[in-house]
C-alpha cells in the first residue's frame, strides 16, 4: 500500500518543485537566480516585495498610501464573509491589500511604481487597488515622472465588492488616460497570471507593454474558455509568447534582464 | 422568467390573460359587450402583476433581463431612431453583428447610437453570438465614436450583453486590449455619452461601451462584475448557488441607484418590458431626449471634468 510521501523525503525546504519542468531544483539556486528555474527558465511567482527589490535601486522605494484598507460595501458573504477572507489573506501574505504603490528609482531614474500581488485574493482589483492606482497615476502626472505598473492578477475585478470593483476598471483607465495625455510614459509589465478586468483596463493601456516569459495573459481564464468551447485549448495558448506573436506585446523580457531593459527604455523615452 | 418562488402567481396571471383574450374574441363574434367583466379582470391582472414584481428575488430579475421576448437593441433602434444609417465594420478585421452602430435621430437630436445585439431567431442569435461581442465589435464601436467626436454628435450606447466573447479567436485578436482601449478612449471622448443598460450588463463586456456622462438602467435590467452563475461556480464551487450569488452581488437597478453608480432607473411597464415593448421604447426615448437636452448645455471641458470625477470617486475603502 502506498501512502502519501512523507515530508522528510524532501528535506525541509531545501528543494522546490518547478511548475515548469516539474523537476526538483535547489531552492537556494532558484532564489539567487531571481526565482527563475535554472533548468527550464520557468519564472516562479514571487511576492510583490521581492519583485520591488529586483526592479528598483537598493533602498530607493518609498511606499505611499500604505494605510488604505478594504471596506465591505456589499456585506458580502459566500462560504465565508468578505472581512473574514480579507483578514485571512492579510495574515497569509503580510500585506494589507493586493497592491503596493510608491516612489522609487530605476538605475537612478525616479519612477512611480505599483505592483499587484497575485498571492492576495488572486491579485484581484477592488476599491483599494483601484484607488491606489488612480492616486499613483495622478501623482506621476503631477511630478512628471514615468509610471510603471507590474500586474499579476488571476482574479481580475474582485467579485466580493461587486459593481464597485467593476468601476475600478473605469477609474484606473481614466487616471491612466490623463497621465498619458499629459505626456507621461507608462510601462506595463505583465507577470503570471494577468487576466480579466485587470487586463481589460490599466494593464493593457501602456505606451510600452512587456511580459515575463511564459506568463499566462488574457481576458477570459483558460478554464472558462475551455468550458465555453468544449474542447482542449491549443498548446501555448494565452502565454506571453502567444501574445507577442499576435502583436499585443512590445517585448518579452526575462526577470534577470527586466531592470536593465526598463532602464534602457527610460533613457530613450524621456 | 421567475421560477420556483413565483410560479404559482405567474400561472394565475397567465390564466387571467387567456381569460381576457377569450372574452375579447367572444365579443368580436357575438357582439355582446363584456367590457365591464374584461375591465375587472384587467384590474385583477394588474394587481397580481404588481404583487409578483414586488416580490422578485435578484435572480428573478436576472432572468427577466434575459427573457427571450425582451426588447433588444435593434428594437429600440427600429422604433426610437428616425432616419437610421447603419455603419458597419472596424476597418481592421471584420463586422461584428453583436454590436450595432449607426447615425440617427432621437426626436430632433442627431446622435450616434451603439447597441449590443443578441438576436431573436436562432439564426440571428448565432450570427450575433448571443450578444457576446468580439474584439472587432469593440473596435468598430470605437471607430464610430471617434467619428461622432469629430462631428460633434452625442453618443448613446445601449448595453445588453452576458459578457464579452470568451473564446480562442477573441483572445487571439486581443479581447482584453480592445475593451481596455475603449474604456480609455471613452473616458476622454470629446462629446457627450449616454449609457443605458437595457438588459444584461455583463462585466467588462458591458463596460467596453459603458463609459459616459449619464448612466441609466431599465427597471429589470442588471449590471454586475460577474454573472451570478460564474460567481457561484467560483465562490460556492457550485453553479446551483446562482440565486444566492445574485443576491450577494447586489446587481439590480435599485442597488445601482443606491450605490450612486446609476443616475436613474427607467421604469418598465407592468409585467416588464416584454409585456409592452412599444411603451418601453417610448419611455426610454423620452429619457434620452431629456439627457441630451441636459448634456448639450455643458461645455465640453466641464463635461470631461465631470466624467473624470464621476469614476474617480467610485469606491469604498478605509483610510487610517
Amino acid at each position: 500500500m502506498v501512502f502519501f510521501r512523507k515530508k522528510k523525503d524532501m528535506p525541509n525546504g531545501l528543494w522546490v518543485r518547478c511548475d515548469g519542468c516539474k523537476g526538483l531544483v535547489y531552492k537556494k539556486t532558484v532564489e539567487e537566480g531571481m526565482h527563475v528555474c535554472p533548468e527550464c527558465n520557468y519564472h516562479f511567482r514571487i511576492f510583490s516585495r521581492d519583485r520591488l527589490k529586483l526592479l528598483l535601486d537598493e533602498n530607493s522605494f518609498e511606499e505611499m498610501w500604505a494605510n488604505i484598507t478594504p471596506h465591505d460595501p456589499l456585506n458580502f458573504r459566500d462560504r465565508v464573509t468578505y472581512p473574514e477572507r480579507v483578514s485571512a489573506e492579510q495574515q497569509k501574505t503580510g500585506l494589507k491589500e493586493a497592491i503596493i504603490v510608491g516612489k522609487g528609482k530605476v538605475c537612478g531614474r525616479e519612477v512611480m511604481v505599483g505592483i499587484t500581488d497575485p498571492a492576495f485574493i488572486m491579485g484581484s482589483m477592488g476599491s483599494v487597488v483601484g484607488e491606489k492606482i488612480a492616486r499613483l497615476a495622478e501623482k506621476a502626472t503631477e511630478l512628471k515622472v514615468p509610471l510603471i505598473m507590474v500586474s499579476g492578477s488571476g482574479g481580475g475585478a474582485r467579485m466580493q465588492e461587486g459593481v464597485f470593483s467593476l468601476m475600478q476598471m473605469a477609474k484606473t483607465s481614466a487616471a491612466i488616460a490623463r497621465f498619458r495625455e499629459s505626456g507621461g510614459l507608462y510601462i506595463s509589465i505583465l507577470t503570471d497570471p494577468s487576466l480579466g478586468g485587470v487586463m481589460a483596463s490599466f494593464a493593457s493601456q501602456a505606451d510600452i507593454t512587456i511580459a515575463e516569459p511564459k506568463a499566462l495573459i488574457g481576458f477570459a481564464g483558460p478554464r472558462v474558455i475551455q468550458e465555453t468551447i468544449k474542447r482542449a485549448l491549443p498548446k501555448g495558448f494565452q502565454t506571453a509568447e502567444f501574445l507577442l506573436e499576435h502583436g499585443f506585446l512590445d517585448m518579452i523580457v526575462p526577470r534577470q534582464d527586466m531592470k536593465k531593459e526598463i532602464s534602457r527604455l527610460l533613457n530613450y523615452l524621456k | 422568467m421567475p421560477e420556483k418562488t413565483v410560479t404559482k402567481l405567474e400561472n394565475s396571471i397567465l390564466e387571467i390573460e387567456h381569460r381576457i383574450e377569450d372574452l375579447q374574441s367572444a365579443s368580436l363574434k357575438d357582439h355582446i359587450d363584456r367590457g365591464a367583466e374584461i375591465q375587472s379582470l384587467k384590474t385583477t391582472w394588474e394587481g397580481m402583476q404588481r404583487k409578483l414584481f414586488s416580490e422578485l428575488a435578484p435572480y428573478d430579475i436576472v432572468k427577466i433581463a434575459r427573457h427571450p421576448l425582451r426588447p433588444l437593441a435593434a428594437d429600440y433602434v427600429n422604433f426610437m431612431i428616425e432616419d437610421f444609417v447603419e455603419l458597419h465594420g472596424d476597418k481592421r478585421f471584420g463586422d461584428d453583428k453583436a454590436i450595432i452602430c449607426g447615425l440617427g435621430k432621437v426626436g430632433h437630436e442627431k446622435v450616434l447610437i451603439i447597441g449590443q445585439q443578441k438576436g431573436k431567431s436562432t439564426k440571428e442569435r448565432i450570427a450575433c453570438n448571443f450578444g457576446m461581442p468580439n474584439p472587432e465589435g469593440y473596435r468598430k464601436a470605437l471607430q464610430k465614436m471617434k467619428l461622432a467626436e469629430k462631428f460633434h454628435l452625442p453618443v448613446v450606447t445601449l448595453i445588453d450583453t452576458p459578457g464579452a466573447n470568451p473564446d480562442i479567436g477573441a483572445e487571439e485578436r486581443g479581447q482584453a486590449h480592445a475593451i481596455a482601449e475603449n474604456i480609455y478612449e471613452m473616458s476622454q471622448l470629446k462629446t457627450p455619452i449616454i449609457n443605458i443598460v437595457i438588459g444584461e450588463g455583463g462585466s467588462g463586456g458591458a463596460l467596453g461601451i459603458g463609459i459616459g456622462d449619464k448612466f441609466a438602467i431599465l427597471e429589470y435590467a442588471y449590471y454586475s462584475v460577474i454573472s451570478p452563475e460564474g460567481c457561484a461556480a467560483i465562490l460556492w464551487k457550485n453553479g446551483e448557488n446562482a440565486p444566492e450569488a445574485a443576491k450577494a452581488l447586489q446587481l439590480t437597478a435599485k442597488d445601482l441607484l443606491r450605490f450612486g453608480i446609476a443616475d436613474e432607473i427607467i421604469q418598465e411597464p407592468i409585467g416588464a418590458a416584454h409585456k409592452d415593448p412599444r411603451a418601453t421604447v417610448c419611455t426610454l426615448k423620452s429619457h434620452i431626449v431629456k439627457y441630451l437636452e441636459e448634456l448639450k448645455t455643458i461645455p465640453i471641458d466641464k463635461l470631461l471634468e465631470r466624467r473624470y470625477h464621476r469614476y474617480r470617486t467610485i469606491g469604498k475603502y478605509e483610510e487610517e
